[in-house]
C-alpha cells in the first residue's frame, strides 16, 4: 500500500500541482477574456527558463530566482498581449486563439535559439527522497506542494475579498455588466495578464525542478492543462486546481492499465469524456 | 546537368506545393467556409499517409498489412481513414465554440504520434515503412518525378473543381450562413451541428488524401518524417494568406509560403553548422511573426472571399 502510494499517488499529486498552476492561468483567460490561450504551455516554458538564466547569471539560488521569473513572466504576458492579442479584441475570439497558436511557437523557438534543444537542469546533485513515516519525500516535491497550495489560497482570497478580484469575477460573469458598474476592463485584463504570467513562470519552473527543462516541455502539459481547466469548470480557479489534481493522478495510475507511452493520452480522452458528458466541469463553469 | 538538377529541384517543388495546397483546399472547407478550427492537421496528414501506405506496400514481417493494393485504393483508403478519425471528434466538440475543437484536434495529432512511435507493428518500428509504390515509378527518374508531379497537379485540380462546385451549390452557401450568423441559419431551419460535422469530415478526407499523395511520392514514411506543429502552422498561415474562404487563395498561399519557407531553408543550409540548428528556429520564429502580421494587417488575404453582399466574416465589425 505504502508502495503504491508512493510510486503513483505522490507522483501524482506534484505533477497535478504543477497542471493546476498552468489550468489556473487558462482558465482565468477562458473565463475573463473568453478565448483559449494556446501559448500558455510555452509561457511555461519560457518563464522556467527565465528562472534557469536569473539562476546563472545572477547565481541566486533556483527557488529565489523564481519570483523574479515570475515577475519577468508577468511582464511578458502584459506586452505578448499589448503587441499582439489587443488589436483582435473587437473581432471574432477565434483570432486570437489562433494568434496565441503562433505567440506559442514565437516563445519556444526564442527559447531553442537562447538556450538550445538539450534537456537542462537548475543544478546538479541527486535529491534524495526522505522518509515521512513510510511516505518518501522529495524536498523539491514538498516545496511544489507548499508553493502550489500558497499562490492557490492567496489567489482564491484575493479574488473573493479584495476589490480587483472582484472586478476580474464581475468581468468573468458578464463584461458589459461590468463595465456599467464603472469596471474597468482594460484593467482587469491587464492583472489578468500579470497573474496568469506568474502563476504560468511558476507551474514550468515546478515542472523543470522535478523533472528537467525542455524546450517542449510546456507545450506537452498544455493538453493536460486544458483538460484539466474543462474539468474543473471554465473560469473556476478551485475547478482548475481539482482538476489539475485528477488529470495527474490519472496520468500516473493509468500506466497500470495501458502501456506507459500513452501516459499523455489520459488527459485527451479525460478531455472528450468530460465534453460528451459534462461540458460544464465539476464545478459548473461556463461552456462557450 | 546543373539544368537537370534545376528542373528535378523544380519539380520537387511543385509537387510539394501541390500537396500543401491540397491541404490548404481541406482547410479551407474546415475554417474558411465553416468557421472551424483544426489545429491538428498534421494528426489526419499522417493517418493518411500511413494507411495508404499499408495498403499498397508490399508485406514485411516487421509489421502488419502491407496488402499491394492498387494505389488508387489506397488513396480512398486514405480518405475514408482520415475521415473516421475526424467523425467522432467533431461529434464531440463541435457543439461548442471552436476554442474546444482547437486543443481536441491537438489531442488527436498528439495521440496519432503517440500510436505511430509506438505500435512498432503498425508503423515499422525506427525504419518506417518502406517500399512504398509511386505511381510511375518505373520510368526514368527525372520522368517518374515530373509525371507525378503532374499527377499531384491533376489531383489538385480536382479537388480545386470539386469543391468550387460544391461551394457554389447550396451547400456552400448554406455554410457561409451558419458561419456567419449561426442562430439566423438555426432559425432558418438550419441543422448546424450536422452540417458542421459534415464540413469537417470533408476536409479531413482531404487532409488525408494529402497525405497519401506525400507518402507515394517519399516511397517511405517514418513517424519523424514530418513535425507536425510546423506542418500544421505552415498550411493556416498558407490559408490566412492566400485568403480565407477562396479556394484559388488557398492555393496561392501554397505557392506564396512553401517557396518562402524552403528558400529560407535553402539560405539556413549554407550558414556554417553550429549556427544552422539556430537559425532554424529564427525561421519558426518569423513564421509565426508573419502569422501575427498577417491577422492584423491583412486578415482577409490576399485574394478575399467573394461575396456579394458582405465583407470578410474576419473583418472588424462596421458599427
Amino acid at each position: 500500500m505504502l508502495e503504491f502510494i508512493n510510486f503513483y499517488i505522490i507522483p501524482g499529486i506534484v505533477i497535478g500541482a504543477i497542471y493546476a498552476l498552468g489550468a489556473i492561468g487558462i482558465t482565468l483567460i477562458f473565463g475573463i477574456l473568453r478565448f483559449g490561450h494556446f501559448a500558455h504551455g510555452d509561457l511555461a516554458t519560457t518563464g522556467a527558463y527565465l528562472a534557469l538564466g536569473v539562476t546563472t547569471l545572477i547565481g541566486l539560488t533556483p527557488w529565489l530566482s523564481l519570483p523574479v521569473a515570475m515577475i519577468l513572466t508577468a511582464l511578458l504576458a502584459y506586452g505578448i498581449h499589448r503587441l499582439f492579442y489587443r488589436h483582435l479584441e473587437a473581432r471574432p475570439k477565434i483570432l486570437t486563439v489562433m494568434a496565441s497558436l503562433g505567440i506559442g511557437m514565437m516563445l519556444r523557438s526564442v527559447v531553442q535559439v537562447a538556450w538550445g534543444v538539450d534537456p537542462l537542469a537548475y543544478g546538479s546533485g541527486i535529491a534524495r527522497a526522505q522518509s515521512f513515516a513510510g511516505l518518501m519525500l522529495r524536498p523539491r516535491e514538498i516545496a511544489t506542494l507548499a508553493l502550489t497550495l500558497a499562490l492557490v489560497a492567496t489567489l482564491l482570497a484575493f479574488l473573493r475579498y479584495s476589490k480587483w478580484g472582484k472586478a476580474m469575477r464581475a468581468m468573468s460573469d458578464n463584461p458589459d455588466l461590468a463595465r456599467l458598474c464603472g469596471v474597468d476592463n482594460d484593467r482587469v485584463t491587464r492583472l489578468t495578464w500579470f497573474i496568469v504570467g506568474a502563476l504560468a513562470a511558476a507551474s514550468g519552473f515546478c515542472l523543470g525542478i522535478n523533472t528537467e527543462l525542455t524546450t517542449m516541455m510546456g507545450w506537452s502539459a498544455m493538453l493536460s492543462m486544458f483538460a484539466a481547466a474543462v474539468l474543473g469548470g471554465v473560469g473556476r480557479v478551485e475547478g482548475a486546481v481539482v482538476g489539475g489534481l485528477v488529470i495527474g493522478l490519472a496520468e500516473e495510475l493509468s500506466v497500470l492499465l495501458v502501456p506507459s507511452p500513452y501516459k499523455s493520452a489520459t488527459a485527451f480522452v479525460i478531455l472528450l469524456a468530460i465534453l460528451l458528458l459534462r461540458p460544464q466541469g465539476i464545478f459548473k463553469g461556463k461552456v462557450l | 546537368m546543373a539544368s537537370i538538377g534545376l528542373i528535378n529541384y523544380a519539380t520537387f517543388m511543385g509537387t510539394m506545393i501541390g500537396i500543401y495546397g491540397i491541404l490548404a483546399l481541406g482547410l479551407n472547407v474546415q475554417w474558411g467556409v465553416t468557421g472551424l478550427f483544426n489545429a491538428g492537421i498534421a494528426g489526419f496528414f499522417a493517418v493518411g499517409a500511413y494507411l495508404s501506405a499499408l495498403l499498397t506496400a508490399p508485406p514485411s514481417p516487421e509489421r502488419i498489412m502491407g496488402w499491394e493494393l492498387p494505389v488508387l485504393v489506397g488513396w480512398l483508403g486514405a480518405m475514408a481513414g482520415a475521415a473516421l478519425i475526424a467523425w467522432p471528434i467533431g461529434r464531440v466538440c463541435l457543439r461548442f465554440r471552436s476554442d474546444y475543437l482547437a486543443i481536441a484536434t491537438i489531442g488527436v495529432a498528439e495521440v496519432i504520434r503517440l500510436v505511430l512511435r509506438t505500435e512498432e507493428t503498425l508503423s515499422g518500428g525506427a525504419r518506417g515503412i518502406t517500399g512504398v509504390p509511386r505511381p510511375f515509378g518505373g520510368l526514368e527518374y527525372s520522368l517518374s518525378q515530373f509525371a507525378y508531379f503532374a499527377l499531384v497537379i491533376a489531383v489538385l485540380l480536382m479537388v480545386y473543381w470539386a469543391l468550387e462546385r460544391q461551394l457554389t451549390a447550396p451547400w456552400g452557401r448554406m455554410m457561409k450562413a451558419i458561419r456567419d450568423n449561426e442562430q439566423a441559419a438555426a432559425a432558418m431551419g438550419k441543422d448546424v451541428e450536422r452540417r458542421r460535422l459534415e464540413s469537417f469530415v470533408l476536409g479531413a478526407a482531404i487532409m488525408g488524401l494529402a497525405g497519401a499523395l506525400y507518402v507515394h511520392f517519399m516511397r517511405a514514411i517514418t513517424p519523424e518524417a514530418i513535425d507536425p506543429m510546423i506542418a500544421t502552422f505552415l498550411v493556416w498561415i498558407m490559408l490566412i494568406l492566400g485568403g480565407s474562404g477562396n479556394n484559388r487563395g488557398a492555393i496561392l498561399g501554397a505557392v506564396i509560403i512553401w517557396l518562402i519557407w524552403s528558400m529560407s531553408e535553402f539560405i539556413t543550409d549554407q550558414l556554417p553548422a553550429d549556427v544552422a540548428t539556430q537559425a532554424k528556429y529564427v525561421r519558426v520564429f518569423l513564421i509565426g511573426l508573419m502569422l501575427q502580421l498577417i491577422l492584423r494587417f491583412r486578415p482577409e488575404g490576399l485574394l478575399p472571399e467573394e461575396s456579394v453582399q458582405r465583407t470578410s466574416h474576419l473583418a472588424p465589425p462596421r458599427s
